[in-house]
């Protein structure tokens, strides 16, 4: 089964900083990155105009879908979906394997931009993917940070219902 | 594979509603849906056919509340349940945290089901999941109808590891509930063990 995915503060700062700039780099209107799963990790720019709840598990689904493609016709994956609307577009590429980056923007910007902008970023974010991924592995061996979650009782569990 | 953000203090899970075509997936979550405060949830999204068959998934965001400091929120799935989407079943299992299986309690029905069921069980290894270990709840539903098959013999038949299991009728609510409980307290507690 594969191991929690488990974000701690510093690294979400990064990830902030990360797409901050990269939302001002691509003059995008917003950025968005997504577990492969469907949640959302950190976001940068006007996102208060979007359901993201919803906008992650659709973009999930649409990367998994196109993951799915790939593979039927021998390919490892596609790393960039892009979607042209009237007016907004959609930029959506996969960074350090188990992240989606989005970026939405407008004709304030241009697709070329977008794709040099993430390029950059990418490498940024994976950067700090492989700082977590050092982190999550040595939570593993000896928590540096107690998991809140070992002392759950049924009691807790029990509220949560309601019971 | 539980997302925890300590940055936001959120757990995020995700549960997927299993089961054969017509069983009640979306309409338990519909109910979900249609019970919960609005505080508590987000938009239910259905990427449905135009007869209204499930096409890719139905998705519902959901927050129990907090726990330990922690929002606690499930991500409740379903997939389409008709045999020939399986590609589309199996996208849907990833990164999953528990499972409810919806079954079909009508006689005609029980053949589905127990291929369903092997579908789950062969679909989940893909992913690296077991479904013997992973936190699971078996529903009977449609239980007010006419035709259906003895709640012993269907246990005999379907239950797979003494999981919890409930006789429901999801159009009106009953069991609902109670079968998202059992599965969200077993991913609760599998989270403790970690």
């Amino acid at each position: 089964m594969s191991a929690d995915f488990v974000l701690y503060e510093e690294e979400f700062r990064q990830l902030q900083e990360a797409l901050k700039r990269l939302r001002q780099e691509a003059n995008a209107k917003a950025v968005f990155l997504i577990d492969k799963n469907g949640q959302q990790i950190a976001s940068a720019g006007d996102v208060e105009q979007f359901d993201t709840t919803s906008l992650a598990s659709l973009t999930a689904g649409n990367v998994a879908a196109t993951d799915g493609l790939a593979k039927l016709i021998g390919e490892r994956e596609f790393s960039v979906l892009f979607h042209e609307g009237q007016q907004d577009h959609i930029h959506i590429s996969i960074v350090a394997k188990r992240a989606i980056l989005v970026v939405i923007f407008d004709d304030r910007s241009s697709l070329g931009l977008v794709r040099l902008r993430v390029k950059r970023a990418s490498v940024d974010l994976e950067k700090i993917f492989e700082t977590m991924a050092q982190k999550n592995d040595k939570g593993a061996e000896g928590p540096a940070h107690a998991s809140p979650f070992s002392e759950i009782t049924d009691d807790d569990i029990d509220a949560l219902f309601g019971e | 594979m539980t997302f925890i953000n300590y940055a936001s203090k959120e757990i995020n899970c995700k549960i997927v509603f299993y089961g054969p075509g017509l069983c009640g997936k979306t309409t338990n979550l519909q109910y979900i849906y249609n019970k919960t405060a609005p505080e508590s949830k987000g938009k239910m999204i259905s990427l449905a056919t135009e007869a209204d068959r499930t096409l890719f998934f139905d998705f519902l965001p959901l927050d129990l509340g907090s726990i330990r400091g922690f929002t606690t929120r499930f991500h409740l799935y379903t997939v389409p349940g008709q045999v020939f989407y399986d590609a589309s079943r199996k996208l849907i299992l990833k990164g999953v945290d528990g499972v409810v299986f919806v079954a079909d309690s009508q006689d005609e029905r029980m053949e589905a089901n127990i291929e369903s069921i092997r579908n789950l069980e062969q679909n989940l290894q893909e992913h690296g999941f077991d479904l013997a270990t992973i936190p699971y709840a078996l529903q009977f539903n449609k239980r007010d109808l006419a035709n259906v098959t003895p709640v012993d013999v269907m246990y005999r038949t379907l239950n797979y590891k003494r999981e919890p299991t409930f006789e429901a009728v999801a159009t009106t609510g009953v069991g609902v509930f109670d079968t998202l409980k059992s599965v969200a307290k077993q991913i609760l507690i599998e989270l403790r063990k970690r």
